[in-house]
């Protein structure tokens, strides 16, 4: 009675949200999944839409255009985790050894990280146009063509290559960039003067010193800048959709095609195994990672 | 990436000085890097400006890098008529959901922090998976129920109560976490454990001593919530019309017609995104320290 008067009051206060958490969180991915298994007839003609349980999934793994989305989605995110991990590193070391006007450069690196994806989108599309040459041109290719590098005039994510979406990758990285140096630049900070002094005295070059001495200590912030990013990749929706439009084929990724088979398609069974496949993959991912920095965390503290 | 009173107290990226050095070669270099790299960054912006200050004459294709050739301000004034309506739905949304989830954070950090119940570590872990979900995996269930809530009684919840509602719960995670971390350093459990000693309760602890030196935790929580409320689009789209949704919902029909009318797109981009940026300039210490927030630990 007495344990329960010191703990009690606390659980009380923690409930409202324990219950909101429980319901809008786990209540509904459940609900969702129970819709992803549901056995489908359509309405007219009585045929089967969906077969019912696990088949919904195989069927959606099977399609050729999910496959699609899935190739996109596996190029979008590598390109995007790439390059936004190499710019915000890059702008992290450079930044970290001091230089005038350092403040001015941070705040421009992460301004776009304010911005919404769909207005940043809204400008991309019109940056990534498709048109090419001195009279249709607009966007990047026209800017190219004035800059006399007519040569670097791309048909963006419009193109038919199968490796299109790693354009759409450029707004991306362009608007997280920022994010990592930032995240960076906090983890070089952290490390004292002291090493850097001890590894020059000892001789170490300035490529020695970031290789032996300053890498190996932001490692763990390089794990979670790659979570981050990449669950971040698994869902992203707006900035397609704002760039490529609703209907978009050509740059199509799961998040994109759930739209697609929810409203256009009425195949909310569809819908939710898709939806079920993209939180799989980002809960493989996640979870690890937060049983690790729990137990890190844990660590530290004995 | 804890966020503490230290990290709170001083941006957690301003630089300590590695004492002056000379200008060499090398720092001219770096120097050059940044700039050409800032210029890049800033493309966008420049392209996004120079075509909302165009007159309907002025908009040529071949021009579109040029500055405008006569400065006009119709693009920004038809932007601001088509977009105050959702502008001013989208305030209301971003503010309240930014305040009552970050109420909610703030008490069930005190908890999870200071007044453990049994099981609380697990229960802490599974509203941090909240955090990383993708919304997509409830959003069907969510569409269903909520609109079962609406035609039950409560056709109120409807377009922004409906967000307000949506945001602030799946802003819980996030809230409860920056402020769990921050109450672990910035309160000492000595000042906590005298006053229960005393025979203050929990909620007079919180109110009068708790609360008191919230105020870096809220700002950070309120600037996140406010940010992510403001620049959301998935569940504007999923869940209220262009009728009743927010500006970003606007801006997304504004720019998708079929003559697209560039000056007044690009000036709705700024419109829409003035807010937010205004935020980032004025608070951006603090605008940072969410986002290292949003790394976990």
């Amino acid at each position: 009675m007495r344990r329960l008067r010191t703990w009690g009051p606390g659980l009380l206060l923690v409930s409202p949200s324990i219950i909101l958490v429980g319901i809008f969180v786990y209540g509904l991915i459940g609900l969702n999944v129970q819709t992803s298994l549901a056995e489908t007839r359509d309405r007219i003609t009585n045929r089967i839409t969906n077969p019912g349980g696990v088949a919904n999934y195989l069927n959606l793994l099977g399609d050729d255009r999910y496959q699609h989305a899935l190739w996109n989605l596996l190029v979008l995110t590598v390109v995007f985790m790439v390059g936004t991990m190499l710019f915000g590193l890059l702008w992290a070391v450079l930044l970290e050894r001091g230089v005038t006007g350092e403040g001015a450069f941070r705040s421009i690196y992460l301004f776009p990280m304010a911005i919404s994806f769909v207005a940043a989108g809204v400008a991309w599309r019109w940056l990534l146009s498709p048109a090419q040459g001195p009279d249709q041109a607009i966007g990047l290719n026209q800017l190219f063509l004035k800059l006399g590098m007519p040569w670097l005039q791309s048909s963006w994510w419009s193109s038919d290559s199968s490796f299109n979406m790693a354009a759409m990758a450029i707004p991306a990285i362009w608007q997280l960039s920022g994010y990592i140096m930032a995240l960076f630049l906090a983890g070089f900070r952290g490390i004292s003067d002291d090493q850097r002094e001890a590894a020059r005295v000892d001789g170490a070059s300035e490529w020695q010193l970031y290789r032996y001495v300053l890498f190996p200590q932001v490692s763990p912030v390089a794990l979670s800048a790659l979570i981050i990013l990449g669950h971040m990749s698994m869902k992203m929706f707006d900035l397609i959709y704002s760039i490529a439009g609703a209907n978009s084929y050509t740059a199509e990724v799961p998040a994109t095609f759930m739209w697609i088979q929810l409203f256009p398609q009425s195949n909310p069974t569809g819908a939710a195994a898709n939806a079920t496949v993209i939180l799989a993959i980002v809960a493989i991912v996640v979870i690890p990672y937060l049983i690790y920095t729990n137990h890190t965390e844990k660590d530290g503290r004995a | 990436m804890t966020i503490t009173a230290d990290t709170l107290t001083a941006s957690p990226v301003s630089a300590p000085r590695h004492g002056r050095r000379r200008i060499t070669p090398m720092k001219t270099v770096q120097f050059l890097l940044l700039l050409a790299f800032a210029c890049a960054v800033l493309i966008p912006l420049y392209v996004v400006l120079v075509t909302s200050f165009k007159g309907g004459a002025d908009v040529s294709a071949a021009t579109a890098w040029d500055l405008p050739h006569i400065f006009s301000t119709e693009g920004w004034s038809s932007a601001i008529t088509r977009l105050a309506p959702a502008l001013g739905r989208s305030l209301v949304l971003a503010i309240s959901a930014a305040v009552l989830s970050s109420i909610l954070g703030s008490l069930n950090g005190y908890v999870f922090a200071k007044w453990k119940f049994p099981g609380a570590d697990i229960v802490f872990t599974a509203f941090l998976f909240g955090m990383f979900i993708p919304y997509q995996a409830v959003m069907i269930p969510l569409q269903k129920m909520l609109l079962e809530i609406q035609t039950h009684g409560f056709a109120w919840i409807d377009g922004i109560p409906k967000l307000i509602l949506v945001h602030t719960i799946y802003g819980i995670p996030i809230c409860t976490l920056i402020f769990r971390n921050y109450y672990a350093t910035a309160v000492p459990t000595e000042i906590l454990e005298a006053a229960r000693v005393d025979g203050a309760g929990m909620l007079r602890v919180y109110w009068s001593i708790v609360l008191p030196v919230s105020i870096p935790g809220f700002v950070v929580t309120l600037i996140w919530q406010f940010t992510s409320a403001w620049n959301d689009f998935l569940f504007a789209l999923f869940l209220t019309s262009p009728r009743n949704g927010p500006v970003t919902y606007a801006l997304q029909e504004l720019a998708g017609g079929q003559n697209p009318d560039y000056p007044s797109i690009m000036a709705g981009v700024l419109v829409a995104s003035l807010p937010t940026l205004l935020v980032y300039i004025a608070l951006g210490r603090y605008f940072i320290s969410g986002l290292m927030s949003g790394s976990v630990k």
